[in-house]
């Protein structure tokens, strides 16, 4: 039997599952990495011959150097792995979400300032093209 | 004997912790959230717990994807802050309460919840961003804190419900302990906040406020409400709501509630907070 999955229709969103872990293991296993100062420093002065010392898949690893966190995460990525990346960039929670949304950080924080994304319109994917 | 006799909840968000280290608490940012905040510092000061049960989810930083543990208890004698990335943040040790965290350990396992003991684990944004909210900068933290680490990274989750109960064993784990001990529960993380894909920014004060409400005079029906509400109306990092659950299971079916502070935003999350009384087990 297949495992249920009662949040595919949410927009906009990935949710972390067990499909998602298998697939994303050795990127999030590369992000836990990040959190010496002195493993900050190899990836910073090469960052590709620093992330090939994981089994990661060439989209995975793509995904990393061009810091497309979408991409990350449609490869398996979890955002709090990842955070390990944009904080090693010195980028704030905030403006690296703002990346994932098409907006520009400015469009975003204003967004934020008048109260966030509405929920209506972004509860199902029928209802937002999502 | 031991007695929990107030719950807090509040949200963790990382950047509230940046902007204190970083001495921008007055910003005009960030001066509403830490008002908010103000008469929480103020009544702890006279409450003076002698231990909290931290309720906080990890997030990936004690624990990787090597092992993800539903339930972790900390047993150990103290706990640095991780380095998440950024460096570790400028806060004291925490020290822990290795001998009630025994005692709940085997008092709730006996109950049927089946924890994780950890004897050395880093703590992070999750666990030392609501000291901070509740406590300032002080050179050492006040009173002793057992960590009570939470999955809510890894899907599925524990249900709210389960956590509901959870928070009923605890506090019977902490009433059957033999010194007398002014014990705190708090639950933290949320409210709504999606933090990542093209639907992140997500806020819904609608439904924050109303959870809010639940949680003081309803909560056990709102146990029941189930992981993909959370996701659907709070975000995909919303159900870190279920946290607050724990705390509320540990206190009096009636609470006495102190304060109610709500904002938007704080970064990427609207911050909700409460403090709750319990009725009985106060002097």
């Amino acid at each position: 039997m297949a495992l249920e999955k009662p949040y595919t229709d949410v927009p906009g969103t990935t949710i972390f599952d067990a499909d998602m872990s298998r697939k994303g293991y050795h990127l999030n296993q590369f992000c836990m990495s990040l959190m010496t100062a002195e493993n900050r420093a190899k990836f910073k002065e090469n960052e590709r011959a620093y992330i090939d010392q994981w089994p990661m898949t060439e989209e995975q690893k793509q995904g990393v150097l061009t810091r497309d966190y979408n991409r990350m995460i449609a490869a398996g990525g979890n955002i709090y792995f990842l955070a390990k990346i944009f904080s090693t960039d010195g980028i704030s929670f905030q403006d690296a979400a703002s990346t994932m949304t098409g907006m520009s950080v400015d469009e975003y924080k204003l967004m934020m300032l008048n109260g966030g994304r509405s929920i209506e319109g972004n509860r199902y994917k029928e209802n937002n093209n999502g | 004997m031991a007695r929990i006799t107030a719950g807090v909840t509040t949200s963790h968000v990382p950047a509230i912790g940046v902007a204190l280290d970083n001495g921008k608490s007055t910003d005009d940012y960030w001066r509403p959230v830490f008002a908010g905040y103000e008469f929480s510092k103020e009544w702890i000061r006279s409450e003076k717990p002698d231990v909290i049960i931290l309720v906080y989810n990890d997030h990936a930083s004690a624990f990787s994807l090597d092992f993800i543990p539903t339930f972790a208890i900390g047993v150990g004698e103290s706990y640095e802050p991780a380095d998440e990335g950024w460096g570790r943040r400028p806060v004291p040790t925490v020290q822990g309460h290795p001998e009630l965290a025994w005692h709940i350990t085997q008092s709730v396992i006996q109950s049927d919840f089946d924890l994780t003991m950890v004897n050395r684990m880093d703590v992070d944004h999750g666990l030392t961003v609501p000291l901070s909210l509740m406590f300032g900068q002080p050179a050492a933290w006040p009173c002793k804190v057992i960590p009570f680490a939470v999955n809510v990274v890894q899907y599925p989750p524990p249900s709210g419900r389960r956590c509901y109960e959870l928070g009923k064993a605890l506090r019977q784990a902490v009433e059957s302990f033999d010194q007398d001990l002014n014990v705190q529960i708090w639950g933290t993380g949320g409210m709504s906040h999606q933090l990542q894909g093209p639907r992140a920014g997500l806020i819904n004060a609608e439904f924050d406020n109303r959870f809010l409400d639940r949680l003081i005079d309803d909560a056990d029906a709102l146990s029941r409400v189930p992981h993909i509400d959370y996701v659907r109306e709070a975000g995909s990092e919303g159900i870190e709501l279920v946290m607050w659950l724990i705390m509320r299971g540990a206190l009096d079916d009636k609470v006495n509630c102190r304060h109610r502070f709500y904002h938007v935003p704080a970064s990427n999350t609207a911050v909700g907070h409460l403090v709750l009384e319990n009725t009985s087990n106060r002097r």
